[in-house]
C-alpha cells in the first residue's frame, strides 16, 4: 500500500514538473516539519500536503463562515473554526489521511505522511 | 349620468372600482413581491378574500454573524420581525428553516429567541449546520427539539396541510451533500403512509431538498428518496434556507421553493468563487434580505408564495 501511495505520489510529482512553482511548492512541504493549510473560498489550500511523520499542520480559517477539518477516518476532529481561528494536528503514523469539512462536506483534502526515517515509507 | 347608475348593468361602478382595487393589490403581490403597505378597507378586503391558512417562513437568522457582509445581523432579524408584527393579517404561526444562530452559542440563542418570540407566534424549527456546532448538538436539542424524533424531525397538521419538519444537516458524507439518513427516511415513509393523497404536503428542511447546485454542496444527497415517498399526494410544497437567496422550481405536483436570509445574501450559483457571505452597497443589503409568507386555500393544490424584502 505504502508502495503504491509512492507510485501515486511519483506520477503526481512528474505531472506537475512542467509547473516548476507547483512542484517547488510540495517539495518545500515535504521538507518542513510545520506545514500551513489555509481554509479560503471554502477550500483547503493546499488541497494535498505531503509530510514526514512527526509533523505538526495547522489548518487556519480564512473565510467568514465556520468551518471544521474531520478526517474520514476518525483520525482527527477539529472544533467549528470561525474566523482566523486554527487547528493543530501532529501526524505520528505514516498513511494517507483524506479529510474534509462536515458542515461543507463538498471542501475535502489529504495529508500524507511519510516515514521519518529518510524519505522510505516503510 | 351612467357612470353613477348602481343599478341597470348588474355591477355597480363603486363595485367595479373595488374588484379593481384587490386585482391591483394582488397583482402587487406577486409582481413587486410584497405584501400590501396601505393599511385600512383594501386590505381588510384582501383578507376575506383569501381565507384558508397562512403562516410565514424565516431562515438563515446568523445571529452573532458581524462581518462585512452584514456587521448587525441581529438588527436586521429585528426589523424582519417588526415587519411580520406589522402585517395587517396575522399569520396562524411560523417556521424557522435553520441557521438560526452562527455558532451555536447559548447568547446567540437567547438573542434570537429574544427577538423571534416578540411575533407572539408558536415557531416550528427545523436546524442549519450552524445551530449545530457544539458538542452533540446539545443547544439546538434543548431548546428546540421538544417532541422531535432523532435529529429534530417531526410531523403536524394545521388546517388540513400535513406539516413535515426535516433535520438535513448532520452525518454529511465527505464530498457529499445534505444527508437525510435511512432512520429518518423510514420514519418519513411510516409518517405519510396513511393519509390520503388529497392531503397538502408542506415539507421544511435547511438545505435543498432537491439537486440545486452540487459544486456549492446545495443539494441534499438522499432528498429524492424523500419525495418519492410524496409523489403520489397532489399538492407537495418543498420549504428551504440555506443558500440565502430565493429559488423556486415546479415539477409535477411538487413545488420547491427557497427563503431569503434575514443576515446576509450569497451569490448565485456559480456566479463567485465560493457561496460565501455577499458583500453588495449598503443601499442594496435590504433588498436581498427578507422573508416569505405561504398562504394556503382549500381547493386550490398549489400554495401561493409571496416573498418580501426588508425594503424594495
Amino acid at each position: 500500500m505504502q508502495a503504491s501511495v509512492r507510485n501515486v505520489l511519483t506520477a503526481a510529482l512528474l505531472g506537475v514538473l512542467t509547473v516548476g512553482v507547483l512542484s517547488a511548492a510540495l517539495c518545500t512541504a515535504r521538507a518542513q516539519s510545520a506545514v500551513a493549510v489555509s481554509i479560503d473560498n471554502f477550500t483547503f489550500n493546499p488541497e494535498h500536503v505531503t509530510v514526514k511523520a512527526g509533523s505538526t499542520v495547522t489548518w487556519t480559517n480564512r473565510d467568514d463562515i465556520p468551518h471544521t477539518v474531520v478526517a474520514t477516518g476518525h483520525a482527527f476532529r477539529s472544533k467549528a473554526l470561525d474566523t482566523d481561528d486554527s487547528y493543530s494536528f501532529t501526524f505520528t503514523t505514516p498513511g494517507t489521511y483524506e479529510y474534509f469539512c462536515s458542515l461543507h462536506p463538498h471542501m475535502v483534502g489529504t495529508v500524507v505522511v511519510e516515514s521519518a526515517g529518510g524519505g522510505d515509507a516503510h | 349620468m351612467a357612470l353613477n347608475n348602481d343599478s341597470g348593468d348588474g355591477i355597480s361602478r363603486r363595485r367595479v372600482l373595488e374588484c379593481m382595487s384587490w386585482t391591483g393589490t394582488g397583482v402587487l403581490w406577486s409582481i413587486a413581491g410584497g405584501v400590501p403597505r396601505s393599511l385600512g378597507i383594501i386590505d381588510e378586503a384582501v383578507a376575506q378574500e383569501r381565507p384558508g391558512l397562512t403562516f410565514l417562513q424565516i431562515s438563515d437568522s446568523h445571529v452573532g454573524f458581524d462581518k462585512p457582509a452584514n456587521p448587525n445581523a441581529l438588527g436586521t432579524l429585528e426589523e424582519a420581525i417588526g415587519r411580520i408584527n406589522a402585517l395587517p393579517v396575522k399569520p396562524a404561526f411560523m417556521i424557522h428553516t435553520g441557521d438560526i444562530s452562527h455558532l451555536s452559542t447559548p447568547s446567540q440563542f437567547d438573542d434570537a429567541d429574544r427577538i423571534i418570540s416578540q411575533t407572539r407566534l408558536d415557531v416550528h424549527y427545523v436546524p442549519g449546520e450552524h445551530d449545530f456546532l457544539d458538542e452533540q448538538q446539545k443547544l439546538y436539542r434543548e431548546r428546540y427539539g421538544r417532541g422531535s424524533k432523532g435529529a429534530g424531525w417531526y410531523s403536524f397538521d394545521a388546517n388540513g396541510v400535513h406539516f413535515i419538519g426535516l433535520v438535513n444537516v448532520i452525518d454529511l458524507k465527505a464530498g457529499g451533500l445534505g444527508n437525510l439518513g435511512a432512520a429518518q427516511l423510514e420514519w418519513l415513509e411510516d409518517d405519510v403512509k396513511g393519509r390520503s393523497a388529497s392531503t397538502p404536503i408542506v415539507v421544511f428542511a435547511h438545505m435543498p431538498l432537491w439537486s440545486l447546485y452540487p459544486e456549492w454542496g446545495w443539494g441534499t444527497e438522499d432528498g429524492a428518496r424523500a419525495l418519492a415517498y410524496l409523489k403520489r399526494f397532489g399538492s407537495v410544497t418543498v420549504l428551504n434556507g440555506h443558500i440565502h437567496q430565493i429559488m423556486q422550481k415546479v415539477e409535477g405536483n411538487v413545488t420547491f421553493h427557497t427563503a431569503r436570509s434575514t443576515a446576509f445574501p450569497q451569490p448565485a450559483p456559480g456566479t463567485a468563487p465560493s457561496p460565501g457571505p455577499m458583500k453588495v452597497a449598503d443601499g442594496k443589503l435590504r433588498t436581498m434580505l427578507g422573508t416569505t409568507s405561504i398562504n394556503f386555500k382549500r381547493g386550490e393544490s398549489r400554495l401561493a408564495i409571496i416573498d418580501t424584502a426588508l425594503q424594495n
